[in-house]
């Protein structure tokens, strides 16, 4: 008979994790290329093309779906043998015509993958070639952004990919007479997206969000296929970004890299940057609604004095079961960052703050959000693999683990409970869906770690209750 | 909406049976290189080699490059193991910039020592991708190195991505394992013994699939690769007969192993009640020197099917007359789904692979109704357009042909490796005609536009 599979049998719960300094072992982040395909995939009527082997699209396609759950087209230059070895200009010049051809795209954006930057194809060049062979007909913009994926996660690619769009496009030209803002909101959801769209606009502003895949990663069904999903920053808007109001670029660690979206277009187009935190809980969502208001000219609209009372109203209500709870974080350096202020405010200790990023910055950024005392026992991990992250957890065992769903296998073995934020989801519904900014976002993260620990005392309980 | 434009590098990659040039010879065009900018669903060489070493349980696999290839394939097969799961896990030597530029040999060595120091694996495979390709480390030595100071097997798998497709991943793969088949021992083999190649053991199919041979009283000494140990393959040499099933995936090994060691090999596909009886009998008629094997399947089959029956029988009452697509990595998959939905009373409209050749094609062409498209390589556009055209109400495929049904607001089946419900053996065809059952009728469709724009 085939073996029955004892859930005690499997490696979730029995394999002994050993950190070493050479194997990355269960990785805690992502190639480059998956992190610019996504940005191109948030502007509108953009087909992002990755100039490698074919895997790399396929894969980095893969895994968006599961997480998005929505088609993901990402073209690709397709590598043979001999482009490896001659150079892949070819092959980049067929594909752009090829994408041209199918998707009528309005713009297409390459990304390199470790592949054509290691043999060191200049792909600008191609570009430049490929437009002189099409002279007379006119082109979409084609912006290129350097993406090796032994330099950086796949943050850097998303960062860099903002930045790269912008450099490419912006100029200073007007563009009607709504108070623009320019809002470069790093890898949030789609529903965080939305939500801060809706925060502008109720401001006056009219946001230029870069990437904005609040539609085009979560639409509705289709009557025919579409060949790019509706939805995305217009490309005449971000090329209008330097005459922009001002920039809000938000996360802890980007706000302080050197080169970003915002800071280029203050050197370039002295536009006002407000480089800013996640607004994930209070304190963030505060200073976000405060610069709005001072990039306006306007007071707060009632409805945030509303959401924000009732946010209170929660947190007061549910403290005593968060209230000097441990909690063990993982995801993206700017998403720690973000998560670990909210944790702050609420009591919960975020006693492990894990990233496979290595910015440099996440250690700085986290400090400024926990109280000094907490220092000594918070341990940073920069450039983490899972492995290094579950041996960290298991010796702190914390209360919770917040973080992807790539944490599972881990919160499992150690029987401490997962609650998922960020990317990529990809055991639950709802990713696209999860809200983690402004006052709403936090109260939905609270409602969720709260009843997460409810429900551990309940089950725990030998009675069982149905009342509190 | 502007109808979708066919590239014109694929027309002959395309073609609708019953059309005007139906009369014409048949030459669809395939085992092509990818075209550059057509999203392709294939994937490349490394996911090829990674696919069908994956569920060897016991053995290491590193991957050495750039975190992607690695990150991407992590526990990204349901292959299940009854015993040790080091497989799940996923290693790279996460190639940085200092190694791109001096090379990563070095880290290479030094992860290979700390992992097996670590887990005490019965064999490594190390991974070649793109990257390693081009900067040029020895790999071959590095893996002879360790192997000769940590006492296993450290196998070079040459999988960099741009070095062809799928198939010259396969191809990689049987030759690492190669390498390992005729170190074991064979004694006490019985006489009619087999191999199992090309099945995975996906949601625990190659235990329904051991178990009907060894009820027929047929050994099986290994399935290459699902639940596998390094052990048994290892002695697989002292088989008498390998069946391989999945087009494509593990010929390359059976040829190989026909060649050095003298034993032949069937082909077999498992999904669908006709198939899966056929290779039983098929084994059964190789070792005819043993009536009461025949004897024995006989029974198996006819209480297996009547066992399934009655509530195919149900299922098919609210099926029948249903159009079906089906696009799926291997030819021969195709086949088998093409049976097993006639079974179930539906009709295959749109019928496509990713690996297939021109013999497997002409065998479509020849299953096929008229009017069915027959795809090879297909991007998201043909698919969508011939989905639409068709009007199909249920799709097969993978992860990445899902959201394409969905959005469209058609039933999906997933049958990749990624499934979690078992579809092979006489069970699984239950399964699977439960699943199709299950999306086919949910009430959800008549809310998609696309439906109603039909009615």
């Amino acid at each position: 008979m085939p073996p029955t599979i004892t859930k005690e049998a499997c490696l979730l719960d029995r394999i002994r994790v050993t950190p070493s300094a050479e194997a990355t072992q269960n990785a805690c982040k992502l190639c480059a290329p998956l992190g610019a395909a996504l940005v191109f995939k948030g502007i509108q009527g953009a087909v992002p093309l990755l100039h490698g082997s074919q895997g790399c699209s396929t894969y980095i396609r893969r895994y968006l779906i599961s997480h998005y759950k929505e088609p993901i087209d990402i073209a690709c230059s397709n590598f043979s043998e001999h482009s490896a070895i001659f150079g892949g200009g070819a092959n980049l010049k067929l594909a752009l015509e090829n994408v041209r051809h199918q998707y009528a795209p309005s713009l297409v954006g390459i990304a390199t993958t470790c592949l054509s930057e290691t043999i060191g194809d200049d792909v600008a060049m191609f570009i430049k070639e490929y437009r002189r062979s099409k002279t007379g007909q006119t082109l979409p913009p084609i912006v290129h952004v350097s993406t090796p994926s032994y330099q950086g996660s796949h943050m850097e690619g998303f960062h860099r990919a903002v930045w790269a769009t912008v450099s490419a496009l912006a100029g200073d030209e007007r563009r009607g007479d709504a108070r623009r803002v320019n809002l470069f909101p790093g890898m949030l959801s789609p529903a965080d997206i939305r939500h801060l769209k809706q925060m502008t606009a109720a401001f006056g502003l009219e946001a230029v969000v870069l990437p904005d895949y609040s539609e085009t990663l979560d639409g509705g069904l289709w009557k025919d296929y579409q060949r790019v999903p509706e939805g995305g920053t217009p490309v005449d808007a971000i090329a209008a970004a330097g005459a922009a109001e001002a920039s809000i670029e938000l996360g802890g660690s980007l706000a302080m890299a050197r080169e970003t979206a915002a800071s280029f277009l203050q050197q370039r187009f002295a536009v006002r940057p407000f480089r800013l935190g996640m607004p994930i809980g209070i304190r963030q969502t505060d200073v976000l609604i405060q610069s709005l208001a001072e990039i306006s000219g306007r007071p707060v609209p009632g409805c945030y004095a509303e959401q924000r009372g009732r946010l209170l109203d929660t947190l007061v209500d549910g403290h005593k079961y968060v209230n000097t709870v441990r909690a063990a974080l993982y995801g993206e350096e700017d998403l720690v960052a973000g998560m670990a202020g909210f944790l702050a405010e609420i009591g919960i200790h975020p006693v492990v703050c894990a990233s496979g990023g290595r910015s440099m910055h996440l250690a700085e950024a986290i400090r400024a959000q926990i109280p000094a005392s907490w220092h000594a026992e918070t341990a940073i991990l920069e450039d983490a693999d899972f492995t290094a992250i579950e041996t960290a957890v298991d010796t702190a065992r914390p209360d919770l683990i917040i973080g992807h769903s790539k944490g599972y296998a881990m919160s499992r073995r150690l029987g401490i409970p997962l609650v998922r934020i960020g990317f990529p989801i990809h055991d639950r519904m709802g990713g696209s869906r999860l809200l983690h900014v402004g006052y709403e976002g936090a109260m939905a993260l609270f409602d969720r770690l709260a009843n997460t620990l409810i429900e551990r005392r309940q089950d725990a309980s030998p009675i069982g209750y149905t009342y509190m | 909406m502007t109808p979708i434009p066919i590239l014109k590098q694929r027309e002959k990659q395309i073609y609708e049976k019953g059309e005007a040039k139906d009369g014409r010879p048949f030459d669809m065009a395939c085992d092509r290189h990818s075209l550059a900018g057509s999203v392709s669903q294939r994937a490349c060489v490394f996911c090829g080699s990674r696919v069908v070493l994956y569920p060897i349980a016991d053995a290491l696999h590193l991957i050495h490059g750039p975190i992607g290839c690695a990150a991407y394939t992590w526990d990204i097969r349901g292959a299940l193991s009854s015993g040790p799961q080091l497989h799940r896990m996923s290693f790279s030597t996460d190639l940085r910039e200092q190694q791109v530029i001096f090379g990563g040999e070095t880290r290479l060595y030094q992860a290979l020592c700390d992992l097996i120091d670590a887990y005490r694996p019965a064999a490594a495979f190390v991974y070649s991708t793109c990257i390693v390709g081009i900067i040029g480390d020895d790999v071959e030595a590095v893996c002879r190195r360790v192997s000769r100071e940590k006492g296993i097997d450290v196998l070079p798998v040459h999988s960099e991505g741009f070095r062809g497709t799928k198939k010259d991943g396969y191809r990689a793969a049987c030759d690492a394992l190669f390498k390992l088949v005729g170190t074991g021992d064979t004694a006490g083999i019985q006489p009619s013994s087999i191999n199992i190649l090309g099945e995975f053991n996906i949601a625990g199919e190659a235990w329904a699939i051991r178990d009907y041979y060894e009820r027929m009283g047929v050994q099986v000494l290994s399935v290459m690769t699902g639940d596998s140990r390094v052990s048994e393959i290892r002695r697989a040499h002292g088989a008498a007969l390998n069946v391989v099933q999945c087009s494509g995936a593990m010929t390359f090994l059976a040829e190989r192993m026909t060649a050095e060691y003298g034993i032949p090999f069937i082909r077999a596909s498992y999904f669908g009640i006709e198939d899966m009886a056929k290779a039983l009998y098929d084994v059964a008629a190789y070792f005819r020197f043993d009536p009461t094997l025949q004897q024995r399947t006989e029974t198996l089959v006819r209480d297996a099917v009547n066992g399934i029956m009655p509530e195919l029988l149900r299922i098919k009452a609210d099926l029948a007359g249903k159009r079906a697509a089906i696009y799926v990595g291997g030819a021969f998959k195709a086949f088998s789904l093409i049976k097993a939905l006639r079974l179930l009373g539906m009709r295959v409209v749109l019928a496509g692979s990713q690996t297939g050749n021109s013999d497997d094609y002409q065998t479509l062409r020849d299953m096929c109704d008229p009017d069915t498209v027959i795809l090879d390589d297909a991007n998201p556009l043909e698919l969508s357009k011939y989905v639409i055209e068709k009007g199909a109400d249920l799709f097969i495929g993978g992860v990445k042909e899902r959201p394409i049904a969905f959005k469209l607001g058609i039933g999906f089946c997933d049958h990749n490796h990624e499934r979690k419900i078992s579809l092979a053996g006489f069970e699984g065809m239950l399964h699977l005609a439960r699943e199709i059952h299950t999306t086919v009728t949910s009430p959800v469709w008549r809310f998609a536009p696309f439906r109603s724009k039909q009615e």
